[in-house]
């Protein structure tokens, strides 16, 4: 159920940027939402998992760009990785810290993503610093938004309180 | 037994080497077709033509209701603009006439109409950053690899990779990796247009010091690659100063607008060689 939700919801990310993308280049400059997705799988569900999206997320991504099939996927992975061990280590059930997570992991893969392009094709580091960061901001808001959506949808909360967990107390 | 941190270690290293190989099998092959690439590409194409329909069919619906406030008032303004598009027409029909007349004088042969197929643009680039776009067209409708893609405004790109039966991915010539001949229609000046990642996003390199450019020159494939039609628009440049080397610092800024590409035309022609001594690096 976990899987068949995650693997749904990177699929709705990657059709959503893929469409956003037809519509205006712009656009797709703007927002990342397969790293939103991967960001939120990795603090709601953990490193293993967040992980394992980041892998699923990117290569896919990586498959549908045309460029070189890994970079994007390996990317994605390490922050996957990061940000559910993050997530485990510290309380980042506000919408502050979320914020912050969701910010850093965008700067975080665009320095893996460009860094790995430099390095892959022999070409200059070029980072582009204010579009990451203008980024950066959607993604957090675009993050934020739907963790209100999914815990503010009753049947959530109380599967969770029946659980009698919350992401503030997962496991590693 | 293992840790359970030990066992995610575990998995994060067999990935990470996992995506190390599969980068390196690409960057030292040569050429050829990642199998991966196409089986994605068809399958995922299926679902961008089910979600460019329902954005399409939404967005129709909104620019309908849009369409009609105001629609008197453009209705108006419209009236006017064909009355004088009319008269352009007889103008350029009438240069049209005197040009094919001039042809046949100088016993030029005419250049066929090129075979073109209409396509729609059915996706963007889930990279953002590297710009493609996929297209509503693949190998069932005789799209093939490095055919050209234009709009009415000029070039658009090239298709990249071996088409889904389907659909097919079109490398647009501003993005980084793209590259075309190119030649300043009033000059003649040839070069090489390439993509950049600033604003415009075109540069002609190649051009020499010497050479005549003005910013508002028109920038048109020259044709050397072998995958560009000649003649076809490029864009026009916007700033022509003098470089450091041998070369003009020339930008470029495109004909097309590439944030609303919404319908496109593949040129069914096969690509030619490209001319050995002008064009070796014309295409990357």
């Amino acid at each position: 159920m976990k899987a068949a939700g995650v693997l749904l919801a990177l699929a709705a990310a990657l059709v959503l940027q893929t469409t956003l993308a037809g519509l205006s280049l712009e656009g797709a400059t703007l927002v990342n939402l397969v790293l939103v997705a991967v960001v939120y799988v990795a603090l709601a569900f953990g490193a293993v998992t967040g992980m394992l999206a980041g892998t699923a997320g990117g290569l896919a991504q990586d498959a549908l760009a045309g460029g070189i099939i890994g970079v994007g996927g390996m990317s994605k992975t390490l922050i996957g990785f990061i940000v559910g061990v993050l997530g485990a280590q510290f309380i980042v059930s506000q919408t502050l810290p979320r914020f912050v997570m969701f910010v850093g992991a965008t700067f975080a893969h665009e320095l893996c993503f460009q860094a790995l392009h430099t390095l892959v094709e022999g070409r200059p580091f070029a980072m582009q610093w204010s579009a990451t960061l203008t980024q950066a901001a959607v993604n957090g808001l675009i993050g934020i938004f739907a963790f209100q959506v999914v815990e503010l949808s009753p049947g959530i909360v109380q599967r969770r309180r029946a659980r009698g967990t919350s992401l503030s107390r997962r496991r590693y | 037994m293992l840790d359970i941190r030990q066992r995610t270690g575990y998995l994060l290293l067999a990935i990470m080497v996992g995506h190390v190989i599969l980068i390196s099998a690409q960057v030292q092959s040569k050429s050829g077709v990642r199998v991966l690439e196409v089986v994605a590409l068809g399958a995922f194409s299926r679902v961008q033509l089910g979600a460019a329909a329902v954005v399409d069919g939404a967005r129709n619906f909104w620019g309908n209701y849009v369409g009609l406030r105001g629609a008197r008032a453009e209705n108006e303004q419209l009236r006017a603009q064909l009355a004088e598009l009319e008269v352009r027409l007889q103008e350029q029909r009438a240069l049209a006439a005197r040009t094919v007349r001039l042809q046949e004088l100088l016993d030029l042969k005419t250049s066929a109409t090129l075979p073109t197929i209409a396509a729609e643009v059915i996706g963007g680039n889930p990279n953002p950053g590297m710009r493609t776009i996929t297209i509503g067209r693949g190998s069932a409708d005789g799209v093939r690899a490095n055919m050209a893609v234009i709009a009415p405004k000029g070039v658009v790109g090239r298709v990249i990779g071996e088409p889904a039966a389907h659909a097919a991915r079109v490398q647009l010539i501003i993005d980084r990796d793209a590259a075309l001949g190119a030649v300043v229609e009033r000059s003649r000046s040839g070069g090489m247009v390439v993509g950049v990642e600033v604003d415009p996003p075109l540069r002609m390199d190649l051009v020499s010091n010497p050479s005549d450019v003005k910013a508002g020159d028109l920038v048109v494939a020259s044709g050397v690659d072998g995958i560009y039609p000649k003649g076809y628009t490029i864009g026009q440049v916007e700033k022509a100063e003098r470089g450091t080397g041998l070369y003009l610092t020339i930008t470029v800024r495109p004909a097309v607008d590439f944030s609303s590409l919404d319908d496109v035309l593949v040129v069914l022609a096969p690509p030619r060689p490209a001319m050995p001594a002008q064009a070796g690096e014309a295409v990357k």
